[in-house]
């Protein structure tokens, strides 16, 4: 046993060691600190009966940890908020699973849900080509007008939701336009789009470009330009061009078309979610009835 | 430095006041200000106020879900907050006026501080007794006498405080109803909550901090200074005539002496433990009650009353340079104070008696800024707010002008007519509107949009675009 060595100065017991002529003094901490200490320790016993606590090798328990004596886990309770949204959404879904699209739009309730439904599914996954307001741009249309290329109805809009265009699904929408320039001559595809040009503009026109329009483009476009929904074909007659209404344009589309794809929605969205989304297109403006 | 040297004290130990009773012109005045005060605030959330079917009866009610202020024939909704504002304005000016005229009077009979603790100090004395016993008991041992008369007194206290929680949350909830659902226990957490916050801060103030609070919490009792001036009121003590003070004897001559005899009740039944003869002082409330004390002693020893009294300092030069006493109600801060008051008061009315009882908005789309259609006209979306503030179901035709041969479509559940738009008593209607015109020569064009009610008494106009390529 040493001697118990003080500090002259402050009079503290010191711990024996020293460094360099310095040396350590015994302050401990305080009574009241030691306590508090101790008695989280003993709380923290506590804590691990009552909550998860541990992880374990096994993987027993939820997700590979004690699950403590109440059960409660984090994973739990999302499930749990979960499924209080889902039964909140429970009440308008089963009724606007059953009903027809004419029982939703005469129903005030109805309607503000797949409108609500319809808006944030279209911000997550159709905005990105068809813009936040569905304004689409060059190549991608606008969902706001009342042009049509497979149709405007609900259930029409329904379906290109569902199965897409040019998508890798049977029942995909398809159409496909030959490429023209290996056909015509230059000259000629000018001609076929001022012809083109004034089915809408009213403008005069090369007799020639008449005669080649009704020979190899009006099976699918009808030879007032007015289209063929069935096929896909775009009316040519309206002030809406998918991509663009110049001269140009039309005869760089006749040379060499270019065919945007949609995917197939029903791979990622529930029926319903699809169904919003069709409602909410249908009320952007250009929606049809029948 | 020296060890005899006194440390400076950063601290002052408070002094708790034991006030003294008394009875007098002011303390008569400060019971009715009590009674009224109190009385407003206990029982103004009862009192009904009929306004039809489609909304509460409760004659003053600030309906937090419901987003509506109510105050009798007044009904405001969050947007019009800014009368809440007026009132306050109206309160702090109104304030400022009456502390120039009449000095601290807001702080000496009707402050909600001043109210309770007056409350609590009554409750004690009932309890406890007056002034010496009160002190004598606080001093004296833990004794079972000692220990029953504290919990009484603390115990009415919370149950005072309980009380003022309890009106509290009433203003903000059918009274009626609630009263039933507290008597059985069935309080929301937020309404409990309250109550139990304002029971405590009642008791905390009134039964605890009291003058203190005056001292060192409000900012009010600090810049009050700054409206007074000259002419204005304050209690005082008049040292021209009461001083060399000291103790008299009756018989004994007044010649070359003051009035004051040295009693020291002003002291004693002051609230807030000041002398009021060491002059105007930060801590003084101005509730008079040590001028009720010294009339008292006054008559007892036949001088004539107010050696303490209201009094102006304008009024103790023109006594010293003896020119006559006159205090001028009209002055250029009170003249100030009440020009303001007026201004703000004939805004606010005008603006009441001006309260619309619709309004319209329309916010145009941002995305797409507009549509071309097949045929080539143009489409613009807007979403519109057609606000009734009435106790009546509206149908509003909505019409546009401003450009040519606009037509307007609903875009909503059921596809309602234009002209026909029903917006619910007492609520807000948004509607989708599709206004689509052939292509104007402008890229932007004013458009208006017109709200009127059938019968044509309710006409709402907004101010809008209409936005092409105009080329």
């Amino acid at each position: 046993m040493s001697k118990i060595d003080k500090d002259e100065h402050s009079g503290v017991e010191t711990t024996g060691h020293e460094w360099d002529g310095i040396k350590e003094l015994n302050n401990p901490a305080p009574r009241w600190w030691l306590g508090v200490f101790v008695i989280t320790v003993i709380w923290s016993i506590g804590y691990w009966v009552v909550y998860p606590a541990w992880p374990t090798l096994s993987g027993d328990g939820e997700r590979g940890g004690t699950t403590g004596n109440t059960g409660w886990t984090q994973y739990s309770q999302l499930a749990e908020s979960q499924a209080e949204i889902m039964a909140r959404r429970a009440a308008y879904l089963d009724r606007f699973d059953a009903a027809t699209f004419e029982a939703i739009q005469a129903d005030n309730g109805l309607y503000a849900f797949a409108l609500a439904g319809g808006a944030s599914a279209f911000k997550d996954n159709c905005a990105t080509c068809h813009g936040t307001g569905g304004a689409g741009a060059s190549g991608y249309p606008n969902l706001n007008d009342d042009d049509w290329l497979w149709g405007g109805t609900v259930d029409a809009i329904e379906e290109t939701i569902k199965f897409g265009i040019r998508a890798n699904h049977d029942e995909t929408r398809f159409s496909e336009m030959p490429a023209f320039a290996d056909i015509f001559a230059e000259d000629e595809i000018s001609d076929i789009a001022d012809y083109v040009l004034s089915f809408s503009t009213n403008t005069i026109y090369p007799t020639r470009g008449k005669t080649l329009y009704d020979e190899q483009c009006s099976l699918c476009h009808a030879e007032d330009g007015t289209g063929d929904r069935f096929q896909g074909a775009p009316n040519l007659s309206d002030a809406i061009w998918f991509y663009g209404g110049k001269k140009g344009e039309i005869e760089a589309q006749i040379r060499r078309p270019k065919h945007g794809v949609m995917p197939n929605w029903n791979v990622r969205l529930s029926d319903s979610t699809i169904r919003q989304l069709a409602i909410y297109v249908h009320s952007l403006g250009g929606g049809e009835t029948e | 430095m020296s060890d005899a040297a006194q440390p400076i004290k950063y601290f002052e130990k408070r002094e708790r006041a034991y006030p003294k009773r008394i009875w007098g012109k002011y303390r008569k005045l400060k019971w009715i200000a009590m009674i009224v005060t109190l009385g407003i605030y206990y029982l103004a959330p009862f009192l009904r106020w009929d306004r039809g079917p489609h909304a509460p009866d409760q004659a003053i009610l600030i309906d937090m879900s419901a987003q509506r202020g109510y105050f009798f024939f007044i009904e405001i909704w969050p947007q019009e907050v800014y009368y809440l504002t007026g009132i306050l304005v109206l309160a702090a000016v109104a304030l400022f006026f009456v502390t120039s005229l009449a000095g601290r009077v807001w702080c000496g009979y009707t402050c909600p501080q001043t109210v309770w603790t007056d409350l609590f100090v009554w409750v004690e004395r009932i309890i406890q007794g007056d002034r010496v016993k009160r002190m004598k008991l606080a001093k004296g041992p833990w004794s079972l006498e000692k220990i029953w008369k504290f919990a009484l007194t603390h115990s009415l206290w919370i149950v005072i405080g309980m009380l003022t929680g309890g009106a509290w949350v009433f203003y903000f909830n059918d009274a009626p109803t609630l009263l039933e659902q507290i008597i059985h226990f069935e309080v929301p957490w937020s309404v409990g909550g309250w109550i139990v916050a304002l029971t405590f801060s009642t008791y905390l103030m009134a039964g605890f901090a009291r003058e203190q609070v005056c001292m060192y919490m409000c900012p009010y009792s600090r810049f009050q200074s700054a409206m007074f001036d000259k002419e204005t009121m304050v209690i005082g003590y008049d040292e021209d005539r009461g001083e060399p003070r000291g103790r008299h004897k009756k018989g004994d001559t007044w010649e070359g002496r003051g009035d004051c005899v040295d009693c020291t009740l002003c002291v004693q039944v002051c609230p807030v433990g000041i002398d009021i003869r060491d002059g105007l002082q930060m801590e003084c409330i101005a509730c008079g009650l040590c001028v009720d004390a010294c009339n008292q002693i006054m008559e007892k020893v036949e001088r004539p009353a107010g050696l303490i009294r209201y009094d102006t300092t304008h009024n103790r030069e023109a006594r010293l340079s003896g020119k006559p006493e006159i205090t001028h109600v009209m002055r250029p801060r009170t003249f100030w104070y009440m020009s303001v008051l007026v201004v703000v008061g004939g805004i606010m009315l005008y603006g009441l008696l001006n309260r619309s009882a619709s309004e319209l908005h329309v916010l145009h789309d941002r995305n797409p800024l507009y549509v071309t259609l097949s045929d080539g006209t143009i489409r613009n979306g807007y979403d519109i707010r057609i606000l009734n503030k009435t106790h009546e179901d509206i149908l509003f035709k909505l019409s546009v002008d401003g450009v040519q041969n606009a037509q307007v479509r609903i875009q909503a559940a059921g596809n309602p007519d234009p002209s026909a738009l029903l917006v619910y008593a007492d609520s807000v209607a948004h509607y989708r509107v599709f206004v689509s015109a052939p292509k104007p020569s402008t890229a932007r064009s004013t458009l208006t949009f017109t709200a009127a009610s059938a019968s044509g008494d309710i006409i709402e106009t907004y101010s809008g675009i209409f936005l092409s390529t105009g080329r």
